[in-house]
């Protein structure tokens, strides 16, 4: 269990929010935060440490560099899902995968350089596991920002 | 296009950023560019929408938020816009996306809906319903994460 003081949900939220794009971006945020650099990155390592934070880093925009990415939905025997699940993790372009409480019980994303490249890798996975593979691409998108908004104290696990 | 230097820059940026007071000199010194042409760099690929943001990204369940739910929603396609909009808005939304689906699935709006317990994603759905009118929708929740990561573009 972990404890989080007002310092460290403000520095989440201003992680999540602002990291800024600047030479010294550390130093801008301690800034902000009225706090030492020094003490802003130590902060920060801690809930690394801790867990809590994954990555401090860039997010792409999938669609401007090109890519094609799809959500991708199957049905799965229960006693072979964790094996079938391994299978299609094992492809680099799939960033995200779920057993999940629906028929369609196995969930993932596949992104790759283009459309056809992403059928290909589908349609083998397909056949090599015996599985269909519904694909449900994006027509619009309206949101992607994942923000959770760090608020009152409360403990975490 | 992008050039050399900015898929370089966008490698380094897939993964983490350091924490150092001058996180970008390591590549500054490896691209022999000055770190300042590669902050001008990082922010013209944000200007052009390559680069979303530069950001933390949490754990949900250390972060407190222990409940994921990808709610799919039925809404005829003359509405999807604007629910999908102003579902959009909501802090607890981090996801909305209208998508073709399977007509044996048939929901086509999509939200991923993050919430400290059961009945704050529940009290959230029913809310996002009503004032939206969407009554027909399903709550996948996940039950276990086989892979989460980011993807390597470069």
């Amino acid at each position: 269990m972990m404890a989080l003081n007002s310092l460290d949900r403000d520095i989440l939220n201003l992680l999540q929010n602002e990291f800024p794009i600047s030479v010294r971006p550390y130093q801008k945020m301690a800034d902000t935060l009225g706090i030492d650099e020094e003490i802003l990155l130590e902060r920060i390592k801690h809930l690394k440490d801790s867990g809590i934070i994954r990555r401090i880093g860039g997010i792409m925009d999938s669609r401007s560099l090109g890519f094609y990415s799809v959500l991708c939905a199957g049905t799965v025997e229960e006693d072979r899902i964790d094996q079938v699940a391994q299978r299609i993790s094992a492809e680099p372009g799939v960033t995200h995968n779920y057993r999940r409480n629906h028929r369609l019980n196995l969930w993932f994303t596949l992104t790759a350089p283009t459309q056809d490249q992403a059928e290909i890798i589908l349609q083998n996975l397909e056949k090599e596991l015996g599985i269909t593979v519904h694909t449900m691409p994006a027509e619009r998108v309206y949101k992607i920002k994942l923000s959770l908004p760090m608020q009152e104290d409360y403990y975490v696990d | 296009m992008l050039t050399e230097t900015d898929t370089k820059i966008i490698q380094y940026l897939q993964g983490d950023i350091p924490l150092e007071t001058q996180p970008f000199a390591q590549l500054a010194d490896q691209l022999g560019i000055s770190e300042e042409q590669i902050v001008k760099r990082i922010q013209s690929l944000y200007e052009k929408g390559y680069i979303r943001r530069l950001a933390a990204v949490l754990r949900h369940r250390q972060a407190g938020f222990k409940v994921n739910g990808m709610v799919a929603w039925q809404v005829d396609e003359d509405k999807a816009d604007k629910v999908g909009r102003l579902f959009a808005e909501d802090d607890q939304v981090s996801h909305c996306y209208w998508r073709q689906v399977p007509d044996s699935f048939g929901y086509n709006l999509f939200t991923m809906i993050h919430a400290r317990s059961q009945k704050e994603l529940t009290d959230k759905v029913e809310k996002l319903s009503q004032c939206q009118d969407v009554k027909d929708y399903v709550v996948i929740e996940s039950l276990q994460e086989y892979k989460k990561t980011s993807m390597k573009y470069f």
